[in-house]
């Protein structure tokens, strides 16, 4: 990886801005962790520590009417894509004035307008969508590109098949995003796949397939952009594998029992944080002072989008009835 | 005008109106194809190449692209040959399509319309099942089922001009397709299609026969199954009141609580299993609504609890015929 090429490419404010960014997903997550185990936060969470890299150097590459698809682990997207924290944290309380106005919650945040569909929950549910967002794209001529993102374990959903076959044939703008943090869920990607990388199906698609490093946000820009530029000069699909880890459990309260200690510290070391620190560094873009000043200025942002959460006000229960229909009222 | 020939004209005249409109399914246009698994799409290619999309034989992908592209705006009609293989892309018809507007807080729209042959008809079980009442507990979507050509053509212009997702569910013996794609049985359900534009409203059933001692509630092919059972007993001194609701969610109940108040009885027809039907959806809402007016019970008319069989025999005595329905009425009427 040229990392000194890239950072040239990228120009040193916004490399900046990708590395802000994954430490405020960074941030969001562990305090919100902390919320859901002292019982503040209703419901559950599927967090994204240690996968930071993926969805900002993704979505680092995008513009604003592009469209992203996200998964049951939707937060690290949905910051990265930049939708307002504050919006974020308070879907996740429950509040009227979340992202969905309390309807979504953990598993469903996004908005739309600001080019990321609520979360799809269904484990592969979103490439079939995504792959139509892109054929609508290609039949109105738009040079927009839909991005979606899902796990190693959804590649093992016929839906994959289904989405990746058609949005070949049909060579839509798309970017298949799969993020192979090495578990869904419990099980080790190892003990049901036979094969090393998933990137490798794209060839029975006839798709093109690339495998990115998912701990260095550069590495995913540079593979991303690639992608991502062919999809908007109209050469098609691309399924770009990005090798991560989660360094946190499946979901609230999972200890993650089932992972060495061996892999833990493997990835640990990986952590795409203090790597990004290092590129930064290096490149002479950034100092430890300034890191400081960026982590508490992320710490005061995360800090403020939970008060908003926090202090919103809760929906009318009778709520529950709006929204359904755009041409028709719901009686209880 | 048959059904699959008035269908295909109100898709031409909405594609032609609204280039938003497009159709996405298996072997619709396919040139020197089928136009679809019942003619009903047959040509539109020739005027529409590009907004006529043929798929692989991937209903998830195709309702999933329906889903994706009315996100952005398009209005899409996604078709699969045969209602059974809505079970192949559930999540996207059920999770995503039905829920995503809800899960939104109401900030999105998702204008789909999802087409569905249904009907026992010489195939066996899984070509034939009727899934209305599966989706009846699926707050989100929209659900109709033309009985006529008339109204198949003003309904299906109804959901393509909606906001919301509609499924449309169409019988194989009431399409009156042609050519090799003729289906024997056929009823004959065409209809003078007028050529100015109208639509049919979703959400309000019609009464096809006036009547005054029982009323009968039964769409698609057993409308005209009823149609005919209340044309014999008219003979012996028995009026029924035969109401095609048209629309399955929302039921037009205040057409058939009407009726209901007017008759004291109420018979529902339908081709499903009778468990959790279409029928027991209406029998409930009856009976909370206006027990005081029954003078018997609500009767149910359906197909037994069972899949649908093949040998032509078995298949008479699964689907509810005419007869049958004339005799539960019959005896309905002596014993109240």
């Amino acid at each position: 990886m040229d990392h000194d090429r890239i950072i040239a490419e990228i120009g040193a404010k916004k490399a900046v801005e990708m590395y802000r960014r994954m430490l405020e997903i960074r941030e969001f997550e562990e305090r919100i962790r902390y919320l859901f185990l002292e019982g503040k936060m209703p419901g559950t969470i599927h967090q994204y520590i240690g996968m930071e890299a993926c969805a900002v150097g993704v979505c680092a590459t995008l513009k604003g009417d592009d469209v992203i698809a996200s998964t049951h682990r939707p937060t690290g997207h949905a910051v990265a894509r930049g939708i307002p924290m504050k919006e974020i944290m308070a879907e996740l309380y429950g509040r009227s004035t979340g992202c969905c106005k309390g309807k979504g919650g953990s598993m469903h945040i996004g908005d739309l307008s600001r080019g990321m569909i609520p979360a799809i929950a269904i484990v592969g549910g979103n490439l079939p969508i995504i792959m139509g967002v892109a054929l609508a794209f290609k039949l109105r001529a738009e040079k927009r590109v839909a991005v979606s993102f899902f796990g190693d374990g959804a590649s093992n959903e016929g839906s994959f098949h289904e989405a990746l076959n058609m949005a070949a044939v049909y060579g839509v703008p798309a970017l298949f995003v799969c993020e192979n943090n090495q578990y869904g869920a419990s099980t080790n990607i190892k003990r049901v796949l036979k094969i090393e990388n998933i990137a490798d199906r794209a060839t029975a698609y006839g798709m093109r397939g690339d495998i990115a490093d998912g701990m260095d946000v550069f590495d995913v820009y540079s593979h991303a952009k690639e992608a991502v530029n062919m999809a908007r000069s109209g050469k098609g699909p691309t399924l770009l594998e990005l090798k991560t880890f989660r360094l946190c459990g499946h979901s609230r309260r999972d200890p993650n029992n089932y992972m060495t200690d061996e892999e833990k510290k493997f990835w640990k070391n990986q952590d795409p944080i203090p790597r990004c620190e290092t590129v930064l560094r290096k490149a002479k873009i950034i100092t430890d002072a300034k890191i400081s000043i960026q982590k508490k200025e992320t710490e005061e942002k995360v800090a403020e989008a939970i008060e908003y959460g926090r202090q919103s006000p809760e929906p009318k229960p009778e709520d529950t009835l709006q929204d359904l229909y755009v041409s028709m009222e719901v009686s209880r | 005008m048959g059904i699959a020939e008035s269908l295909r004209k109100a898709i031409h005249d909405e594609m032609a109106r609204d280039e938003r409109v497009f159709c996405i399914g298996e072997d619709i246009g396919i040139p020197g194809g089928y136009g679809g698994a019942f003619t009903v799409t047959l040509g539109l290619e020739k005027d529409f190449r590009e907004r006529i999309i043929d798929t692989p034989i991937s209903e998830i992908g195709i309702f999933g692209a329906a889903c994706g592209a009315a996100l952005m705006g398009m209005r899409p009609i996604a078709d699969v040959q045969y209602g059974d293989f809505l079970l192949c892309c559930m999540d996207q018809v059920v999770n995503q399509i039905a829920k995503l507007r809800y899960m939104s807080g109401g900030k999105l729209t998702m204008p789909v319309v999802m087409r569905a042959p249904v009907g026992v008809t010489g195939r066996g079980a899984q070509h034939a099942q009727c899934l209305e009442p599966f989706f009846l507990p699926c707050p989100g979507i929209k659900i109709i089922a033309p009985a006529t050509a008339y109204d198949a053509a003003g309904l299906l212009r109804a959901a393509v001009r909606d906001d919301d997702p509609v499924l449309i569910f169409e019988h194989k013996l009431l399409y009156g397709s042609k050519g090799p794609r003729a289906e024997s049985g056929t009823l004959d359900a065409s209809s003078e299609i007028p050529d100015e534009d109208y639509t049919v409203p979703i959400g309000k059933g019609i009464i096809r026969c006036e009547g005054s001692d029982v009323t009968i509630v039964a769409g698609l092919l057993m409308m005209h199954f009823s149609l005919r059972a209340a044309e014999m007993i008219e003979q012996e001194g028995i009026s029924c009141e035969v109401i095609d609701p048209r629309t399955l969610w929302p039921l037009d109940m205040e057409l058939i609580l009407r009726s209901v108040r007017k008759t004291g009885r109420l018979v529902t027809v339908e081709e499903s299993p009778k468990q959790g039907g279409v029928g027991a959806e209406i029998a409930a809402q009856v009976a909370e609504l206006v027990p005081d007016y029954l003078l018997a019970p609500v009767t149910r008319i359906a197909a037994p609890n069972t899949p649908a069989p093949f040998a032509p025999v078995m298949e008479k005595y699964y689907v509810p015929q005419p007869e049958r329905i004339r005799d539960t009425v019959r005896k309905l009427i002596e014993e109240s």
